[in-house]
């Protein structure tokens, strides 16, 4: 279990480590390395040179700007996690990061590397569709601004080229009233997910649904978002038919893998549960917060 | 470069200097070059948690750690719990408890544990084990583990 050797560059900053990245052939990032290091050492990747981008604190940061939350790719999980302006203006980045792995792993992990490693059965990702995010990617000289439902292009696949990195990602803040779940089925506790949903409710007043977001993990070569879910809840009160018929239609949006988890028929009928207890449980919360007002969204 | 570049560390109080290979893991460097071996290597690939150690206050899995991204680290491992041969009140409750069978997860316990307590002081049972839960022991000793943590905290608190 030892990785093969690779050349070590130790960048100071982001266009340092970007024109490494052009500079090597099959170069890679090595951020929280909670991906990376393990696939080293099974060499399941061989990459010529490792891009250390641990020493540029300027990359790790959580603020409010032009009404999106903007995060540093360099935060750790577990920074995000335990920030007041993520649970605040994105809360359901603060629920979904709690099942990411366990805390070990989140003290080391980064947000930026969770999203360019792109594993369609992590939560970032999915996150990140859900709350319509968009990564800042950065080049030699260069600078583009890639919505998250163009980033994710396949298993471990990204709209990044092999000279750009991830620097900064934006979420839009989400309306105060949103309640937010994240229902997950994994075999072991930290695990990656068979299925998992991620769900945030933006709720007028009354009670009722103005808008609706829906992310799968674990269904697929990259997460999907059932948008044909989100319409049916739009609009309704989030009375029982409509909770059903919104879970059918994530069933039908998915197509996720047979492999020796799980078959195929399973996991869509578990996005169909889980679906429903994700809306259960955001809307559970809000009876919570509303009788504590207290605000919090978990 | 993919030669040896030289790595700075403190471990345990101590200062460390040597020079290493870019693909060494944290985990060898400090177990084979340093001499540290209650530094346990069990999957080396981040899952089984054995090799977990604190770095810079926060633990880390040092198999999903390079040496070389620890220079200039602060390092605490298993032998740095025990202050001149008198056994921290975390390491005296798995004595007391049978927190340890075979003993090959339990640097890697002690340092979830330690985290866990200094940033819950008075755990719920469930919490204890959501936070060992990255962490497994194949005697499946796991309830002593967390009667262990339990009384450490009970102690700690006072």
């Amino acid at each position: 279990m030892k990785a093969a050797a690779f050349d070590y560059i130790r960048a100071s900053s982001a266009d340092e480590a970007v024109q490494a990245l052009a500079a090597h052939e099959d170069a890679k990032i090595l951020a929280g390395g909670q991906s990376l290091v393990p696939l080293l050492n099974m060499r399941l990747a061989r990459p010529s040179a490792l891009v250390d981008i641990n020493r540029i604190h300027d990359l790790a940061y959580i603020r409010r700007s032009n009404g999106h939350l903007a995060i540093g790719a360099l935060t750790r999980h577990r920074t995000a996690e335990t920030s007041a302006l993520v649970r605040q203006d994105a809360p359901l980045l603060e629920t979904a990061l709690r099942h990411v792995g366990h805390v070990t792993i989140r003290n080391r992990g980064t947000i930026g590397g969770s999203a360019a490693h792109a594993d369609p059965a992590a939560e970032l990702p999915a996150t990140l569709l859900a709350l319509d995010a968009q990564l800042v990617a950065r080049g030699p000289g260069r600078e583009r601004v890639i919505p998250a439902a163009e980033f994710f292009r396949g298993y471990l696949q990204t709209a990044l080229e092999p000279d750009e990195m991830v620097t900064e990602i934006r979420i839009p803040v989400l309306p105060a009233g949103t309640q937010c779940a994240v229902a997950e089925l994994t075999r072991r506790s930290g695990d990656f997910a068979l299925v998992a949903i991620f769900t945030a409710l933006i709720l007028e007043p009354g009670g009722q649904c103005r808008d609706a977001r829906i992310a799968v993990a674990g269904a697929g070569e990259v997460p999907v978002r059932a948008t044909a879910a989100e319409a049916i809840l739009a609009g309704s009160t989030l009375d029982g038919d409509a909770i059903a018929e919104a879970a059918m239609a994530v069933a039908r949006a998915v197509d996720p893998p047979s492999d020796i988890h799980a078959p195929a028929e399973y996991r869509r009928e578990m996005a169909s549960v889980l679906t429903r207890r994700a809306i259960g449980s955001a809307l559970s919360t809000q009876q919570v917060s509303d009788g504590h007002s207290d605000g919090g969204a978990r | 470069m993919s030669g040896k570049i030289t790595v700075t560390m403190t471990v345990n109080g101590r200062k460390f200097s040597d020079d290493c290979e870019p693909r060494k893991t944290l985990a060898d460097f400090l177990r084979k070059d340093l001499g540290f071996t209650g530094v346990h290597l069990g999957c080396e690939h981040g899952v089984c948690g054995a090799c977990t150690i604190m770095i810079d206050g926060s633990t880390a899995r040092s198999c999903c750690m390079l040496a070389v991204q620890a220079d200039g680290a602060e390092i605490t491992t298993v032998e740095g719990l025990a202050a001149d041969g008198t056994l921290s009140p975390l390491q005296e409750a798995f004595w007391n408890h049978h927190g340890l069978q075979c003993g090959f997860c339990t640097p890697g316990m002690l340092a979830a544990a330690a985290e866990l307590l200094a940033q819950n002081p008075d755990p719920t049972p469930e919490e204890v084990r959501e936070g060992i839960a990255g962490n497994l022991c194949r005697c499946t000793g796991y309830q002593f583990i967390v009667d262990s943590i339990l009384d450490a905290a009970r102690q700690l608190r006072g």
